[in-house]
């Protein structure tokens, strides 16, 4: 694991072509960085020096948190942020479920229809229902404004429920024979012995469903009234298009909301993702992904 | 393929188990036996219903209602008591000038993505790959695959600030004295937005299945080169471009088969700033016609022709790649 491991057979890279490297990864770095500096030091400006500046602040001079106070203090964006989080994490739990419950299902030989399933859950990849037949299912059913309709249409991944098939297959059969001989169920079998042994994958698939359910807005504009909105929803209504945060966006009241407002909200959109982002980092390295990305 | 999970599945969890009692070997015939009863089938199957019952009643059920396609929807009929009219919807839309707009923005930015977009993943993963120094490589790497999981939301607001009137570039540049940039809202700059932020957000991400196939690699091979005297354009040329070349032709085949696909998010949330004339494409189009506009009928059958038609691309790219002795995504 040392840091510097060149081969003995590599010549010594010239200077010019190091420096080129070098120039590249920084720009990739700073292309990526410096849009969330701008948003999150923005966020922490007082709205006079933001307009002083012309709409944005790259570093602010006396940083202040009351954006965050104004929006966390109820109204529209506190209440979105909590829709939000409960979609998200309502939604993975059961989309978790469904997913793990089928993989495993199909991961085993010899199940009952489980070839003509496989071949039905596969079909849909290729072939999507298409966005109006949706939406009038989902307004057939009685889903409409309920939050049922941000989980349900969505509830599993065909490419979620490909890696965890794949990596329940992955097991040895001899786990499976050693713990049936023990006398364990199928059920049984799934909760002790094959969702230990996967919880890095349980871990990524997780993950993904929790990000899918945190930035989706889509539905949401779709299906639901405007005061059920999701954050994300209300980020592009008042941030994205442009409308202004109006009276009851803070408990304020104020009307068109301050630039720092505005990019407060977006800080909050952000943070979880970045919050669970180094989680998941972690088990892209354990191979669960290139794996699943390559079969 | 999964040899990469096997493998730590193998290693990870098999050493503390594989030292049971042998007697499950000595067992096993008997085992197949019982293992092959109904009673297993039954508890198998009762797992499977609930992922079973969301794709019938979400994905085929949402499949049936596309006779909507066939019909003139009545709000107060619903689905199946509307009146039918035939093809009339699709003749409706084959003369509709919007919609081959619409056909054909796609395919152009479906073009400039594949001309623009598709060699920086491959780039950078070469460039990350020439790293010897693995503490910058992963950091780097990090940081590249992050804007992946950054909503589209977030990432047009982004944008807006970076490049907007008001944005941090044109900041600069009016600081500086120089004329400033109309990009955000202009529609003539709007193609190769789209395609600059398709970068931002996903190239990163795109290398991973690059950087997986050069790690693949064999060594031994870059060092016999050397020792022929390949310096590193030659060992480039000769060792690294063939060994991915599958790769790089299987990824261009199906993004081919699906060209009829550009960001539909990105384009729905920018649509209103620029216009339809440069953000219509096939899947706003059906959401402007139906969800605005209350023509189901007639946005159903433009998804369902989108829908179709891109089946078809799909299947045939699969095939392609299969005559190129490539893998395929469908077995």
């Amino acid at each position: 694991m040392s840091a510097h491991a060149r081969p003995a057979w590599m010549e010594k890279p010239r200077p010019l072509t190091q420096a080129a490297k070098a120039v590249a990864l920084v720009a990739v770095v700073l292309l990526v960085c410096v849009p969330f500096l701008v948003i999150l030091s923005t966020s922490l400006a007082s709205p006079e020096e933001v307009v002083d500046n012309g709409g944005w602040v790259l570093w602010p001079t006396e940083p202040t948190v009351q954006a965050y106070r104004d929006i966390l203090d109820g109204g529209i964006v506190t209440h979105a942020l909590g829709v939000s989080a409960g979609v998200t994490v309502v939604g993975t739990l059961f989309s978790l479920f469904c997913t793990v419950t089928l993989a495993y299902a199909l991961s085993r030989p010899g199940v009952f229809g489980g070839r003509p399933v496989l071949i039905l859950v596969l079909f849909t990849f290729l072939f999507p229902p298409g966005m109006i037949p949706s939406f009038l299912l989902v307004k057939e059913l009685g889903l409409l404004d309920s939050y049922g309709s941000l989980i349900f249409p969505v509830l599993i991944n065909v490419f979620n429920l490909v890696v965890l098939r794949g990596f329940f297959q992955s097991i040895p059969d001899e786990l499976y024979e050693a713990a049936r001989l023990d006398g364990a169920g199928d059920w049984r079998v799934l909760w002790s012995v094959v969702l230990p042994l996967s919880k890095a994958a349980l871990a990524v698939v997780g993950l993904f469903y929790a990000v899918a359910y945190w930035n989706s807005w889509f539905y949401a504009s779709l299906y639901l009234e405007s005061d059920h909105w999701p954050l994300q929803q209300v980020l592009r209504t008042y941030v994205v298009a442009g409308s202004g945060l109006t009276d009851t966006a803070t408990s304020e009241g104020t009307v068109n909301a301050p630039q720092t407002v505005q990019m407060a909200v977006l800080v909050i959109a952000t943070v979880p993702i970045l919050l669970v982002y180094p989680f998941l980092q972690k088990y892209f390295t354990k191979g669960v992904l290139t794996g699943a990305v390559k079969s | 393929m999964a040899a990469v999970v096997r493998e730590r599945a193998g290693t990870e969890a098999v050493t503390p188990s594989s030292r049971r009692p042998t007697g499950a070997f000595r067992s096993r015939k008997r085992f197949q036996n019982r293992r092959s009863g109904s009673r297993r089938s039954r508890a198998l199957f009762l797992l499977m219903l609930p992922g079973l019952g969301y794709f019938l009643l979400f994905h085929y059920g949402a499949l049936a209602g596309n006779v909507i396609a066939f019909k003139d929807y009545v709000p107060f009929d619903g689905i199946w008591g509307s009146p039918w009219v035939g093809l009339g919807n699709f003749q409706r839309m084959f003369q509709d000038a919007e919609f081959w707009d619409a056909v054909l923005n796609t395919l152009w930015i479906a073009v400039l993505q594949i001309a623009f977009y598709f060699p920086v993943p491959l780039a950078l993963a070469l460039l990350l790959h020439t790293l010897t120094w693995t503490t910058v490589r992963r950091f780097v790497q990090s940081v590249a695959y992050l804007p992946h999981f950054i909503s589209w939301v977030i990432v047009v607001a982004l944008f807006q600030q970076v490049l907007g009137d008001t944005g941090l570039v044109n900041g600069y540049l009016g600081d500086a004295g120089l004329s400033t940039v109309d990009i955000i809202g202009n529609p003539d700059a709007f193609r190769p937005l789209t395609v600059a932020q398709v970068i931002w957000k996903d190239a990163g991400w795109g290398t991973i299945i690059f950087l997986a196939a050069l790690s693949q690699v064999d060594e031994q091979q870059y060092e016999a080169a050397a020792i022929d005297g390949a310096g590193p354009w030659r060992r480039f040329w000769h060792v690294t471009l063939p060994a991915i070349r599958p790769v790089i032709v299987l990824l261009l085949i199906m993004r081919l088969g699906d060209i009829l696909s550009v960001g539909f998010e990105q384009m729905l949330l920018q649509r209103d700033a620029v216009g339809p004339e440069a953000a219509e494409i096939i899947d706003t189009f059906v959401y402007y016609q139906g969800m605005v506009g209350g023509d189901y009928g007639f946005a159903a059958a433009a998804g369902l022709f989108k829908g179709v038609i891109g089946a078809l691309l799909v299947y045939a790219a699969n095939k392609v790649a299969h005559r190129l002795g490539e893998q395929g995504v469908y077995k």
